[in-house]
């Protein structure tokens, strides 16, 4: 079997497992800088089953892609201290604001950018907004099949993969045709650490915009080590359709965030009828929790 | 989250000390791996940049997988499966986790897929691991040995050995036999030529070998028959892939349950030869030795600082009489003496370290070129301070690590008698460190030359000399005191001229040696860093009390007097 490419989906996130007083604004927004960014948690355990492909399947590439600002590059730099080959860092201001409709267009439109694909994967959810949609819209929006919520990626044929899926109630093999968006949960293996070699490699690797701003004396370390430019696509590398893009792109609007505290209540049950569906449909859209 | 690295800001400390340029330069020979090696330093910043990054990988590695298992590991131990170890699942882990690091060959050169690190950064992560789990840091540090490969091997043998260790294949080096421990020189395993097969065959009985089921081990055997001592012994490499040596149990221990201790059996294993014949105890096994024990000496500052944490929280915590202990004199006393003797000890521990450092990397440099005089006598004179304060660093904090682990359990109380508290594990780890790799009286005297030829008093007069900050003045006035009954102990003793009489004071000689110089070297930290303020001032007063304690018993002590201390045998 020849290698496979393998895009890992990777976001960084304020770390919102310990969330001290001052983690929300007034304004009730996330206050992002009193919060440490880290790798997305699932995202890890994501990149985790990539490089368990790598070591398996001699030739197999993995690219890390991941948009946000332009400290973002440090998820790249932590994926290639672990053994990803490069890394995208897809940056620009007309992506502020992107809702996960939002960041999937401009995710799909990069990978598009990033030559033939054979697998994508992403963790199940990012611990900011815990949607789990980008993932699976990112497979719509490339026409490739899904599968959600993968435990282990058990084996490749090189034009299939067979993966197990932790689901609510128990487990389930599946195998699926490439090209091919899989989601990965935490229950999958932890993320190996950081290797030491490839750290003291890869540390200096910068993005051209970091370069340009640092004040540091390897600059000249860039001509003769190419592995140590990081790839920053904006929007203009990307074909895409402005309006589909940051703001104007999404269409989920905060209404408010408040603190809820989970408390079990009486199970509502529902009969899978449309009619049962359609009340709590207008139940939902009344108390403003879709809509 | 977890991390022993970050959480412990005296380690950045010691790791940034002035001299670090000195060893950085030598052991990069000026920086021109960087040619060869796309992860070798630029310049001196980015070393020092690329030490700290991995120990910060170290110290994530041991808080969130290492410190987690070694209960686990210390109840689940290894065992003895068809002649072979299989280690603890924990321990199995551990391993992996820093195998996947890239963590197994950290000072060996680049040319191997070493680190090409120097020993300081390499007995931080010691330091760091033996907090974490002190058992497993046996099965870790054993890589020292490779070092000994590199020192003494044939390029052949380093080639064929050096780049498995650095994958991460395990180390041992065996060389205790049941009826030869501290007094290596009756080694009786046997080493035998066969002519046919053009190989060494080793056949007999090792015991108390630490990690004896690793993948290539060190071996000290006979081989010049019908000889009795050191001089008939030489040093050999065996492959676990050839086959030939089964472990036939595992020693029941106090502590380091982790860390598998095997009786082994040699039947014909084929061996290689490292070095010259002969030469086996005289000089590989003193190397080796030396090496094992400055790694003994970063096993009991780790440990301490695990007792030591372990002690402060639980006295936070823990209400009596309407507050917490902490609040008592009683109890924050001893909290802050062990903290003075963690600072203490671990000052020491780079301070050696840093010496090994400097002398080890002139030792290989010579190994490529001549070197100049000044470099020359360089060497030599770091190599003396090494060998004087080896011996006196692993003595000392070994000591200091089981006072602190005491201490720690005493400060818990009923709890910390119970297998429910971390205490008691650490308790009984640090029982060995002042046994293994030399007991502390062993320590004593190879360090007694460092006070018969008057080398520890020049580095203290050189430590007496040095810029200070004049708040930092009274503790040296304190230590000129000292020194000066030092002195005077060591003039009684020396000229009494009775090698009884030098050995029944031989460790009270020491130590007050190690009380001076330990004390000045908190001093020093201080001036560089006000935070070790404390700790300067508590062990000035410990040194104070206890150094005179020791003049005082020498003073009045008289040939006639060991008559009330000797048995028959």
């Amino acid at each position: 079997m020849k290698g496979l490419k393998i895009i890992v989906l990777a976001k960084q996130v304020p770390d919102t497992r310990n969330v001290g007083k001052d983690a929300m604004k007034a304004d009730g927004t996330v206050n992002r800088a009193a919060l440490p960014a880290i790798f997305n948690p699932e995202d890890l355990n994501a990149l985790e089953q990539a490089l368990q492909l790598k070591d398996r399947y001699p030739g197999t590439t993995v690219s890390l892609l991941t948009m946000g600002p332009g400290r973002a590059a440090e998820i790249i730099r932590e994926g290639l201290y672990r053994g990803a080959d490069d890394g995208v860092l897809l940056t620009d201001r007309a992506f502020a604001g992107s809702d996960t409709l939002a960041t999937s267009y401009a995710l799909a439109q990069a990978i598009k950018e990033m030559g033939e694909v054979d697998l994508i994967i992403a963790g199940r959810q990012a611990i900011d907004g815990d949607t789990a949609q980008v993932g699976p819209q990112v497979a719509e929006k490339l026409g490739f099949p899904q599968v959600t919520y993968v435990e282990k990626i058990i084996d490749s044929t090189g034009k299939h993969v067979t993966a197990l899926r932790r689901l609510e109630n128990g487990v389930e093999t599946v195998k699926a045709p490439l090209p091919l968006v899989v989601t990965v949960n935490s229950s999958a293996a932890p993320c190996r650490t950081r290797n030491a070699t490839l750290l003291m490699k890869y540390k200096h690797a910068r993005t051209v915009t970091e370069r340009q701003e640092a004040s540091e004396d390897y600059l000249y370390l860039y001509d003769s080590r190419p592995y140590l430019n990081i790839r920053e696509m904006t929007v203009n590398d990307i074909k895409a359709e402005q309006e589909q893009l940051g703001l104007s792109g999404s269409p989920t609007k905060v209404k408010k965030i408040e603190n809820v505290v989970l408390q079990a209540k009486d199970a509502k049950v529902l009969k899978p009828v449309d009619n049962d569906i359609d009340l709590l449909m207008k139940e939902l859209i009344l108390s403003h929790t879709i809509g | 989250m977890a991390n022993y690295y970050n959480d412990n800001k005296d380690l950045k400390f010691h790791l940034s000390h002035p001299l670090m340029q000195k060893i950085v330069a030598l052991k990069e020979r000026n920086f021109t791996d960087k040619e060869k090696f796309d992860y070798a330093p630029i310049d001196f910043e980015d070393a020092m940049d690329s030490y700290d990054r991995v120990l910060e990988v170290v110290g994530e590695i041991c808080g969130d997988i290492i410190a987690p298992n070694a209960e686990g590991v210390d109840q689940e131990g290894p065992e003895v499966v068809d002649g072979h170890v299989n280690y603890a699942s924990g321990t199995a882990e551990n391993i992996k986790a820093l195998v996947d690091a890239g963590l197994m060959g950290i000072t060996l050169p680049r040319k191997y897929s070493g680190l090409n690190f120097p020993i300081v950064p390499y007995i931080m992560a010691a330091d760091i691991v033996s907090r974490a789990d002190a058992g497993f840091v046996n099965i870790w540090g054993l890589q020292d040995c490779a070092e000994t490969l590199n020192e003494f091997a044939s390029p052949e043998q380093k080639e064929h050995y050096l780049p498995r260790v650095c994958k991460g294949e395990t180390m041992a080096m065996d060389l205790t036999e049941p009826d030869a421990g501290s007094d290596l020189q009756s080694v009786q395993l046997k080493a035998t030529y066969d002519e046919k097969k053009g190989v060494w065959m080793l056949n007999g009985v090792k015991r108390f070998i630490t990690n004896g089921d690793g993948d290539i081990s060190l071996v000290l055997a006979r081989s010049e028959e019908g000889t009795k001592d050191g001089r008939g012994l030489s040093m050999f490499v065996y492959d676990k892939q050839q086959g030939g040596v089964t472990v036939r149990r595992i020693e029941h221990k106090m502590g380091i349950i982790g860390s598998p201790t095997c009786e082994l059996v040699f039947k014909n294993a084929p061996a290689e030869l490292v070095g010259t014949r002969r030469m086996g105890l005289i000089k590989y096994v003193m190397a080796l030795m030396n090496g094992a024990r400055l790694g003994i000496a970063a096993q009991s500052v780790g440990v301490s600082e695990a007792a030591y944490r372990e002690a402060l929280d639980y006295a936070r915590e823990r209400q009596q009489f309407g507050k917490a202990i902490i609040e008592f004199p009683a109890v924050y006393e001893m909290l802050s003496v062990m903290k003075a003797k963690l600072d203490a000890s671990r000052t020491l521990l780079y301070e050696t370290a840093r010496f090994v450092d400097v002398y080890k990397t002139y030792q290989h440099i010579a190994e490529e070129r001549k070197l100049e005089k000044e470099e020359r006598d360089e060497m030599k004179e770091y190599q003396r301070w090494a060998d004087f304060f080896t011996p006196l660093a692993k003595g000392i904090s070994s000591e200091y690590c089981n006072q602190n682990a005491y201490d720690a359990v005493q400060i818990h109380g009923g709890s910390g008698f119970m297998k429910d508290y971390p205490v008691e594990r650490i308790y009984r780890d640090a029982r060995i460190t002042s046994i293994y790799e030399g007991t502390t009286q062993l320590q004593v005297v190879a360090a007694i030359r460092g006070v018969t030829t008057g080398g520890y008093l020049k580095k203290i007069r050189e430590y007496e000399k040095a810029d200070l900050k004049p708040e930092l003045e009274k503790f040296r006035r304190t230590l000129i005191s000292l020194t000066e009954d030092y002195e005077e102990a060591v003039k009684k003793v020396h000229d009494a001229e009775d090698n009884e009489f030098l050995d029944f004071h031989a460790r009270r000689l020491v130590e007050m040696a190690g009380y001076i110089i330990m004390s000045y070297l908190l001093v020093l930290d201080t001036n560089r860093d006000n935070s070790f303020l404390r700790s300067a001032a508590v062990f000035n007063k410990i040194a104070k009390a206890e150094v005179r304690s020791r003049a005082e018993f020498i003073r009045a002590s008289s040939l006639e007097d060991i008559g009330h201390y000797k048995y028959e045998a």
